[in-house]
């Protein structure tokens, strides 16, 4: 016997589900995860790396602000504004968050309508996507602008401690380049969806790979992601 | 395993995935520079780092001569010294072991060991070699800069990396910073491919437990460095900001020649947990391709399968995983809450058991096999006897009352070059002895491996095993001059010249290396496709070099395990793993 036949397709394979089923797919061969292209499987390994180096970052900028001597300045203060007269704490941050955390809802919409293949909708809710995130970035501009104003420098601040102004600097620009990088992304592949190459599987420039609409979904993977971090800097920087 | 008809359990599995599309090269310029074909970026990848890391063996020439005659060569003064020891060690360990184990091994063994075409993503995979070849150049870019490359020692430690009085802080530490950053974004994209294509693009039936221990040694050992880079990132990215935009990460107030200056409130310390974080699965990123690559040259070659397969896979893990609970153990002096240094001393020694079950695994393999001390076997045999001795002076170190005395001796030095210096470069000479063949079509000469294997062998052992007699007297390292002192006989002083000479000797023996490696490639005997008669995949491919692509037409079928050595029933003494019945019918 000199090869054995295939089986047909889904003739042997109702896998048992819960960890029974994991166990089966991780001793099975050619995938570890039966339901999970390489792109998707690609960008979730890069999210677990990208974690670590936030997860570095927020716990770098919890260790000097326990190191250094001087008092940490108070963030609901520094980052007030005074609108129409009134007095409001961390006004722009808290509308930054919304901002955000609404361009996920616009991202899973598009995620959704792109499984459907609705070339219109998708590209309309990733464009709408890409201006929230535009919006974040330019609200975090006006943040810097302002704190450079008042005297804020990576190595020193009216208030007190150094560091808050370094590790402001640091995590929030890290932060808002990630975003600038989706927010490019998510135009070119609204680009892209908008010109069907989705439908008709166009060949990428760089890779010649057919192109699918899960590109929308692995761009929305990063962009949750994303949006995911801005929630723990919130918490960690801003509200302690 | 005794011959047996094809079970329900044996049948193939059909195609999960399709068949990969090939990116196809239009000239030569895509095909030979700017290659998308993982074989073509391995071996990139490896040249880049032989030449950096040849650069590397000249600059331990010079340190070792400054230490073996310190009153003879005076254009080696304290600054160089100091560039010399950091740049040696630096790019040794990331640009050379790292870049040439995972993206030199790594591309070229992954995809034709687990039977897949090419790497998942060959356009990044690409982009991950030339991202690590400007990270070379901008390291390499260094040594002309004013100033000079830094002179920091590996490790980089601030405040004093960055500050006045250290070689290379005008220009050479940013250089080395922006290069490591560069080498992570590298190494980023090429490490997503190697863990996706082992995940997601096996062949029909390469089930996990089939697959050869180097697959899962590199695997294991990429998985680790993604999580691991991570911290040396963000540890470069806040130096980087210390030194040029004065920020004070990692700088306590300062007082330098009577001036205040503008630094306070950082955390020194905090860089060394950053870069230990980094730093200690860094020695198991180099070790782990080492013990998968190991075993399956030990298999190969004593014509047995290895040992407690399983075993060896668990361990592989096991290690890695714990090698992330370890790294303070590097900080015992550093100033650290002293209680810490018991729970790390007791995950470093527990971290000897998996050690030790794949030791004797190995030693189990060898045992009643049939040894051909082939080059790439010698290799191997070298390789347990010096990680043998230089993993139980590690028994040492990571005990803290017993790292006390001993940190910053040339203990120390003796130990990691032992067990991560010598042990996997001697893997890496082994391994290129034994797939030279498969790249190249032709074997590499025997007897200059032979001259090659014993004067580095025996010439490692003359370098370090006296370097542990000297920590024990006391003499530190990082010494530029020794001096007289009432702790340091004379003799020290002569076996520090018998060092330097084996050092030039075993030097030596590498150029004698690479002569063969140009030499075998013109004039090497024609080597067939399967001159070791082993039974992975690689060996199978129907071209030798395989062709862009691997395996022309047909994707091969796996239908064992990658260790049917001397099966008894079988017609020769190695079953592939593509082959579906004992007979080779």
């Amino acid at each position: 016997m000199a090869h054995a036949s295939p089986t047909a397709p889904g003739l042997s394979h109702a896998r048992p589900g819960g960890w029974q089923g994991i166990a089966a797919d991780w001793s099975s061969d050619q995938r570890a995860f039966k339901q999970v292209s390489w792109g998707k499987a690609m960008m979730w390994i890069f999210l677990l790396s990208d974690t670590f180096v936030f997860s570095c970052f927020l716990l770098a900028y919890m260790t000097v602000r326990m190191s250094t001597a001087v008092p940490w300045p108070n963030a609901s203060e520094v980052f007030a504004l005074e609108i129409a007269g009134t007095h409001m704490p961390l006004i722009l941050i808290a509308i930054m968050t919304f901002v955000l955390i609404s361009s996920s809802g616009t991202m899973a919409m598009a995620v959704n309508f792109g499984y459907r293949r609705d070339r219109r909708k998708t590209a309309i809710l990733m464009v709408v996507t890409a201006l929230f995130g535009a919006a974040f970035v330019g609200m975090q501009a006006f943040e810097w602008t302002k704190l450079i104003m008042e005297g804020v420098r990576p190595w020193g601040n009216p208030w007190g401690a150094p560091q808050f102004g370094s590790t402001f600097f640091m995590i929030t620009g890290f932060h808002g380049t990630h975003v600038t990088i989706g927010v490019i992304f998510l135009l070119i592949v609204a680009r892209k969806v908008w010109r069907g190459d989705y439908d008709r599987e166009a060949r990428g420039f760089f890779t010649s790979r057919k192109g699918q609409y899960e590109i929308v979904e692995i761009t929305g993977l990063y962009w949750h992601f994303v949006d995911l971090v801005w929630v723990f800097i919130f918490a960690f920087f801003y509200l302690w | 395993m005794v011959e047996r008809s094809l079970g329900p359990a044996d049948i193939v599995p059909p195609f999960e995935v399709e068949d990969v599309e090939l990116y196809h090269p239009k000239s030569w310029l895509t095909k030979y520079v700017f290659s998308q074909d993982a074989k073509i970026i391995a071996i990139q990848y490896s040249l880049t780092a032989l030449a950096i890391g040849l650069v590397a063996l000249v600059l331990s020439w010079l340190v070792r001569l400054q230490l073996g005659f310190p009153d003879y060569f005076t254009f080696i003064d304290a600054t160089l010294y100091y560039q010399f020891i950091t740049m040696h060690g630096m790019i040794m360990v990331i640009y050379l072991l790292t870049a040439l184990f995972l993206g030199g091994f790594g591309n070229y063994l992954i995809p034709l060991m687990i039977g897949a075409r090419d790497m998942v993503f060959p356009y990044v995979n690409m982009l991950s070699y030339w991202i690590y070849l400007l990270a070379v150049l901008v390291l390499a870019a260094s040594f002309f800069t004013p100033g000079g490359p830094t002179g920091a020692g590996w490790t980089l430690y601030p405040p004093q990396a960055i500050l006045a009085g250290t070689p290379g802080q005008e220009s050479g530490i940013v250089l080395m910073l922006v290069s490591l950053i560069l080498f992570i974004i590298g190494f980023t994209m090429g490490g997503l491919n190697y863990v996706v294509t082992v995940l997601q693009a096996r062949a029909r039936g390469m089930t996990l437990m089939r697959m050869p221990l180097t697959i899962w040694g590199i695997f294991t050992a990429t998985v680790m460095a993604l999580l691991a880079f991570p911290a040396l990132f963000v540890g470069a990215v806040m130096m980087l900001f210390d030194k040029t935009l004065g920020t004070s990460f990692f700088m306590p107030a300062i007082v330098q020649g009577g001036e205040v200056m503008a630094y306070g409130g950082g955390s020194p310390i905090l860089f060394q947990h950053l870069f230990w974080f980094f730093g200690h699965p860094e020695v198991y990123i180099v070790a782990l391709p080492a013990f998968g690559i190991v075993s399956d040259l030990i298999s190969t070659h004593a014509r047995r399968n290895i040992f407690g397969y399983r075993m060896m896979v668990w361990a592989i893990v096991f290690i890695g995983a714990l090698s992330f609970v370890v790294w303070a153990h590097h900080m015992y002096v550093s100033g650290m809450n002293p209680s810490f240094g018991f729970f790390f001393a007791v995950t470093t020694l527990i971290i000897a058991v998996p050690t030790a079950i794949k030791v004797y695994n190995w030693v189990l393999t060898l045992w009643r096999g049939d040894i051909h001390l082939t080059t790439p076997m010698l290799f191997a045999l070298g390789f347990i006897v010096t990680f043998v001795s230089g993993g139980l002076t590690g028994l040492f170190l990571g005990n803290a009352v017993v790292d006390v005395p001993l940190s910053d001796t040339m203990f120390v030095v003796a130990h990691f070059h032992m067990v991560m210096g010598v042990a996997p470069i001697l893997v890496i000479f082994g391994a290129i002895y034994h797939w030279y063949p498969k790249m190249t079509g032709r074997m590499l000469g025997e007897t200059m491996g032979k001259v090659h294997f014993w004067t580095t062998f025996l010439g490692t052992y003359a370098i370090f095993f006296p370097m542990h007699y000297l920590g024990l007297l006391g003499v530190p390292r990082r010494y530029h001059e020794l001096g007289v002192t009432s702790f340091i006989p004379d003799s020290a002083h002569t076996l520090n010249a018998f060092i330097s000479i084996a050092a030039f000797i075993v030097g030596a023996a590498q150029i004698l290396f690479l002569f063969n490696l140009v030499w075998s490639w013109f004039r090497g005997r024609p080597a067939g496709g399967n001159p070791w008669r082993a039974t992975t995949l690689e060996w199978q491919t129907p071209e030798t070099p395989p062709a862009h692509g691997n395996w022309g037409k047909e994707l091969p079928v796996v239908y064992r395990w990658a260790y049917d050595y001397s099966v008894p029933g079988a017609k020769l003494d190695f079953v592939p793993q593509n082959q579906p019945t004992l007979s080779g019918g």
